[in-house]
Formats: C-alpha cells, structure tokens, sequence
C-alpha cells in the first residue's frame, strides 16, 4: 500500500518535541513497512530549504541539546526511498528557488497533481 | 462482514472544536454500522485521561451535577459501549511516546498504547482511513 | 477513477487556505477525479449565499458538489434558505459514506 503524507504546517511545537512530528511519523511508518513518501504543501515548503538550523534555545539553565534537525530528517527520508516533493506555486509564492532546495527534494507543480495522486492508495493531509 | 475506519487524532482535549467532530464521525461510523479503529496521536492522547473531572460552573450558578460538563474519557466510553452493543470493532490506540511525554497514566480500560506501526496496522485491515490533523 | 473529499473546517476568510484548496480542486477535477468538499465546524462560513467569496462559484463551474454538516450549519444560526445553491446541507453520515465508499479525505 503506498501512502502520501501531505504536510502543511511548519514549526509547529518542534522545539518542544525535536522534531515535526509529522515526518517523525512518516519515518516510523517506513520503518514499520509503509511505502510512503511527502509532498510539502503551504508553509511547509520551507522544510525544503538547505541551511535551516534549530540550535541554541536556551530557558535559565537549561538547554537544548537535540535540536530539531529537519534538514536531517528530509535528508534521511530521502535516503531511505522516500519521495520529498514541494508544490512549486507554494515555493515560488514564498520566494523560494530551485537551488535553495535540499538535494533530492523534487518540485512538483499542482497542474499533475491529480494523476500524483491517484498513484497512492491512502492520501493523508496534515 | 462490517467495514471499518481508521482514524487518527491529534487535538488534546478542550482546544478545539476538531475533537468534537472527530467523536461525532466516530458516532456516526458506529451507528452506520461500522467499526472503528482509532490512533491517538500528540495531544489526543488525553482524550481517554480517567483523571479527567467534572467541575460546577459558578458564572451560570450551576453545582457539578447540573453542569455536567463534558469529560471526552467519557465519550470514549460511550463510544465503546455503542460498539459493544452492536457487535462492532472499536479499538483505541494511544501513542506510547505522546503518552510518555503528557504524563497519561490512567486511561479508559480497553485502551491500549503502541506505536505508528499500530496505525499502520490499522489501516492495512481497514477499508480505509482518515488523518484528523491538528493546527 | 479517484475520488477526494476535501474537508474543510477553517473559515474561509480567515486565509487564502480555502482559495488555495479550490485550486487543488481544480487540479484534481483536471486530471479526472472526482471531488466533493464538506464544510464543517467554521467552514460552513462559506455556505451562505450572500457570502463575498468566489470559490463557491468556482466549485459549481467544476461540478464539484458541496456539502455543509448540518449542525455547524444550526450552530451559527446558517438556515436551509440562506445557503448558496450549490452547496447542501448534510449529516456527518455522508462523509462516513463516502470514506465507506474509499474517498481519498484530505481533512483542513
């Protein structure tokens, strides 16, 4: 059964949790022998981008010392099989180009979508 | 043979109207006549919280009792009682490290704790499946 | 054929979420789905027929039937004769039909 993960928001509590959970889940469902693989959509184009970097929350004493690394976590998804798209309107929309991208990550426009789509057997918005 | 849903959650109790019609779904698939399987993700995972209590509500002069204020473990029992009455699944499932995290010790009987791959056992033996994202 | 059902909760006006959606619609409906959207909880904000929003139009123009849950319909105050043409009022039961039937729910 091959599965879309289509994930559209971004940060949300990844410092609290060190990760997005979303693609924390999506390993682990390869992990547990899910064909499944991301299409960033909306805010959560930004996750394509080369050079983020989490690090150096600091509260009082206490600080980080596992960042969120979503670089890493795309990178790692990619790796394994996984396919990592981001919706080209949303990037160009958000001023993003082509060599900014993570390597491996693809660009797919929404003209298509349709027929990506139908390629899956479950299709989950997040 | 009935069909059945995979659901998965995430909102944590009292924050948003999501959970409610996530519940009322999960309602609706039951007297359908379909069984339900549900994977309780991130915040979900208090939704079977027995700690949960009651409270009066002095702004509208109303005691516990008259008040009755909505307890979501209590929907999950309801729910679950549904399904036994009509011979139908429901299996709740919350994830274990969300668990963890949130401090969710005591949780309605029946509800059991696991992991992604749970969900993705859930859907491999569902007629399908529906994520319920949060904001 | 694929079928979607896009499910939408936000009110539409909130954000260009709803406009970006009826996009995707569109792209579905192009390369031959069929699609059919729910609006439920403040996403019935769209139903009225004297709402100030495109999309709903757009919708009718790709055949794309509109479905508004009922209660949230009740809840703010939304009657049967206030909504635009093309969208019906409906119970939760219709979307655990069409989840039943293998529709692809794409929840926002």
């Amino acid at each position: 059964m091959r599965v879309l993960q289509i994930i559209e928001p971004a940060h949300r509590a990844t410092l609290e949790e060190q990760d997005d959970t979303v693609l924390w889940f999506t390993r682990a469902l390869r992990g547990a022998g899910a064909a499944a693989d991301v299409l960033l959509v909306g805010t959560a184009v930004g996750y394509a981008v080369r050079g983020q970097t989490s690090a150096g929350l600091t509260l009082g004493a206490w600080s980080q010392r596992q960042p969120p690394d979503i670089e890493h976590e795309i990178t790692k998804l990619i790796e394994s099989g996984a396919t990592v798209a981001a919706l080209s309107e949303d990037l160009s929309r958000r001023g993003i180009t082509p060599e900014a991208l993570i390597d491996g990550v693809r660009v797919q426009s929404r003209h298509g979508l349709g027929r990506l789509l139908a390629q899956y057997d479950r299709v989950w918005k997040w | 043979m009935p069909k059945t849903l995979a659901v998965l959650m995430m909102d944590a109790p009292y924050e948003q109207t999501r959970t409610t019609t996530a519940f009322r779904l999960l309602d609706a698939a039951l007297r359908n006549g379909y069984g339900v399987r549900v994977f309780a993700y991130e915040g979900a995972v208090s939704l079977p919280l027995t700690l949960q209590k009651a409270h009066p509500n002095a702004i509208h002069g109303r005691n516990a009792e008259e008040e009755a204020h909505p307890t979501p473990h209590v929907w999950v029992s309801a729910l679950m009682h549904l399904a036994q009455t009509k011979g139908l699944m429901f299996d709740w499932v919350n994830c274990g490290l969300c668990v963890d995290e949130r401090g969710v010790t005591d949780v309605v009987p029946g509800v059991r704790r696991g992991s992604p791959a749970d969900f993705w056992k859930m859907v491999a033996e569902s007629d399908n499946a529906v994520v319920i994202p949060t904001r | 054929m694929s079928r979607y059902l896009l499910i939408e909760s936000r009110d539409p006006f909130e954000s260009n979420g709803f406009a970006l959606r009826c996009e995707l619609a569109a792209a579905l409906v192009a390369d031959g789905a069929e699609v059919a959207v729910f609006l439920v909880e403040n996403g019935v904000l769209a139903a009225r027929r004297t709402a100030d929003l495109g999309e709903l139009a757009q919708l009718a123009r790709l055949r794309v039937p509109v479905l508004a849950d009922e209660f949230a319909l009740r809840e703010r105050g939304i009657t049967a004769d206030e909504l635009a043409t093309n969208v019906k009022s409906a119970s939760l039961d219709a979307l655990v039909t069409e989840l039943g039937n293998g529709a692809k729910a794409l929840w926002n």
